[in-house]
């Protein structure tokens, strides 16, 4: 009855390695349609990816002469393993995922000092770099999603035959790469907008880009992300403002500038559910360590994402835009929390020291 | 050849103005210039050059003697003005130096090293705004004899391009996995056959030739600079530690 108890009395609910665990488990569902949607190098890549992470992280952890078991159970290389893998394209040879994967840890993070340290989000260095410097291989590998590939007579590779696609770059005979792939729903839609080669009801009609909802394929792998991440806001392993922002701020400027010339601009349904909005709204913008903290910087913070990836999807040079957004919003998340810290209760808000001197 | 000129003439004067002690004193500023007190490695000076002209070796290789020229002879030009400028106007002369030697250079370069001169661009001209001559027009060559000052000239010109080099070299062989590609443009056609290709069938790494590529490869450099630096350091103790440990011993 008289138990001495010190503080702290609240305890927190989840560890960091708890927390990163339970996040990679809430990927399950996407990384899983993924795979129906895309084949096996989903897979292939996410397990690459694991296997390169971990060991980069055990390097260079040996060479800064930290304690190897501790910094890897903390999980976070597995959340950026499983981000990277299921981001890039699921063809990709084994190189780009090492490339990715050496920027990701060894420079994005760990150069930086380690997990809690990094300004920039670590998934998404390695995939503006592997983007900007593999620009053919990113954005051609992608393999003609299910959905098509049974409608269009496309050829589809089983496991064995990936996996020797990936990492000895050997098709079985009679294949070619091109058979396999073809463009994302956002990189069709973009090409056709910037050549004014067709317009969205035409692109409609072909039936290779757009879905019940966004793009072909893609929207069933948002949907996935939309339930994980919601589950994971209704958990309070995140707050809603980030995710809720983002999404909310992509669907206005899209729904605002698709209701003025309908021939160029596709539904904001088809911004939110192509590409990896989802992934990148719940799973990779809401990152703590580098996305601002304070509730009010949170909600710019996401906004400023949504709007970036309605700008560069639309006016930029690359058909998706999570990466470049998500880095542009990381320089900026140190300024949103100096400037958005909430009043602290008993005081007024006045003004900052800095704007009383000036 | 401007190089040839600036060498007999310095040895003459060299000769003649320090006999005893040749070594002890002219060791120390090879020493300064190369590794302790680096333009880049050091100082973290001329930056921009490096940065922006290192994706290849022979770009390198060519903004590095051009910077150790201007070097040299606004070092020497200083050297001589020194005890006749007085000081509240040096700043001035020394600009003035240095840019007539940066106009000297690009012209020698537009006449002989045209292809060159093209690649590079405008940063033959930028090589006047390059701090670290600057810097040793006034931290050096305003305080020393004329023989120093060359000396000070070549060896933090040569730093310059070593580092300037190294990182070259970096960027080539990751970005396009060749080494010394288009070395006719700096010593003619006669020596094409200098290109290798480091390795066969490479794609290439674009972002090793992009800016970014520069600042992610100086700061390796940098790293590893220092790295050495700390090893050396640690070396050092450990000497004085058992020099210590020793000395009782010898007495008793």
């Amino acid at each position: 009855m008289f138990l001495a108890q010190s503080s702290p009395f609240l305890k927190p609910e989840l560890s960091v390695s708890k927390m990163m665990l339970v996040v990679t488990m809430l990927m399950i569902p996407g990384v899983l349609t993924a795979i129906y949607v895309f084949g096996y190098g989903v897979l292939v890549n996410i397990i690459l990816a694991i296997i390169f992470a971990l060991t980069f992280e055990a390097i260079t952890l040996y060479l800064r002469r930290r304690p190897i078991a501790v910094y890897l159970k903390d999980k976070s290389a597995l959340l950026t393993a499983v981000i990277i893998g299921v981001a890039l394209p699921p063809l990709a040879p084994w190189w780009l995922t090492f490339v990715g994967l050496f920027f990701a840890i060894v420079i994005a993070k760990q150069l930086y000092g380690g997990l809690g340290y990094n300004t920039f989000n670590p998934a998404m260095v390695a995939y503006a770099i592997l983007l900007i410097s593999f620009p053919a291989e990113m954005t051609t590998y992608w393999q003609t999603p299910a959905m098509l590939a049974s409608q269009f007579e496309g050829q589809t590779l089983s496991l064995l035959e990936t996996i020797n696609f990936q990492l000895f770059a050997q098709l079985p005979a009679g294949m070619t790469i091109d058979a396999l792939t073809s463009a994302t729903p956002l990189d069709i839609v973009r090409t056709a907008v910037l050549n004014g080669s067709a317009t969205i009801d035409e692109i409609h009609a072909e039936g290779n880009a757009f879905g019940m909802l966004g793009g072909i394929g893609t929207e069933w792998v948002n949907l996935a992300f939309l339930a994980g991440g919601l589950f994971m806001m209704r958990k309070g392993l995140i707050s809603w403002h980030i995710p809720i922002s983002l999404l909310a701020t992509l669907g206005f400027l899209s729904l605002l500038f698709g209701s003025f010339e309908l021939d160029s601009n596709p539904s904001p349904l088809f911004h939110l559910f192509s590409g990896a909005t989802m992934l990148g709204a719940f799973f990779i913008a809401t990152d703590p360590v580098t996305a601002s903290t304070t509730p009010r910087g949170r909600v710019i913070y996401g906004a400023g994402i949504g709007a970036l990836i309605y700008i560069i999807r639309t006016w930029g040079g690359y058909p998706d835009a999570i990466a470049f957004a998500v880095l542009l919003m990381n320089m900026c998340a140190p300024l949103l929390d100096y400037y958005t810290q909430p009043r602290v209760y008993g005081h007024k808000a006045d003004e900052r020291d800095d704007e009383e001197a000036s | 050849m401007p190089k040839t000129e600036a060498l007999n003439t310095t040895e003459e004067i060299s000769s003649t103005e320090v006999k005893p002690s040749f070594i002890e004193e002219y060791a120390p500023i090879a020493k300064d210039g190369l590794w302790d007190n680096n333009a880049v490695f050091a100082q973290m000076l001329g930056l921009c050059p490096l940065l922006a002209v290192s994706n290849t070796v022979i770009n390198a290789l060519g903004l590095g003697i051009a910077t150790m020229m201007v070097l040299i002879i606004s070092n020497m030009s200083v050297s001589l003005i020194r005890n006749i400028v007085r000081p509240e106007i040096r700043l001035p002369v020394f600009v003035v130096i240095i840019a007539s030697a940066v106009t000297a250079i690009e012209l020698v370069m537009h006449a002989w090293f045209h292809e060159l001169y093209l690649v590079l661009g405008i940063f033959i001209p930028l090589i006047v705004t390059n701090c670290a001559i600057i810097a040793r027009a006034e931290a050096f060559a305003s305080k020393n004899t004329l023989g120093k000052s060359f000396f000070d000239g070549l060896m933090m010109g040569l730093g310059f391009t070593l580092v300037l080099v190294a990182l070259g070299t970096m960027r080539e062989v990751i970005g396009m996995g060749t080494l010394f590609s288009n070395a006719h443009i700096m010593f003619g056609n006669g020596m094409q056959w200098l290109t290798i290709e480091v390795f066969s069938d490479y794609d290439g790494f674009l972002l090793a030739i992009l800016p970014p590529g520069a600042f992610i490869g100086l700061a390796f450099l940098l790293a590893g600079r220092n790295y050495i630096k700390i090893k050396q350091k640690n070396k050092k103790k450990r000497q004085k530690q058992q020099d210590l440990k020793l000395e009782p011993g010898i007495i008793s």
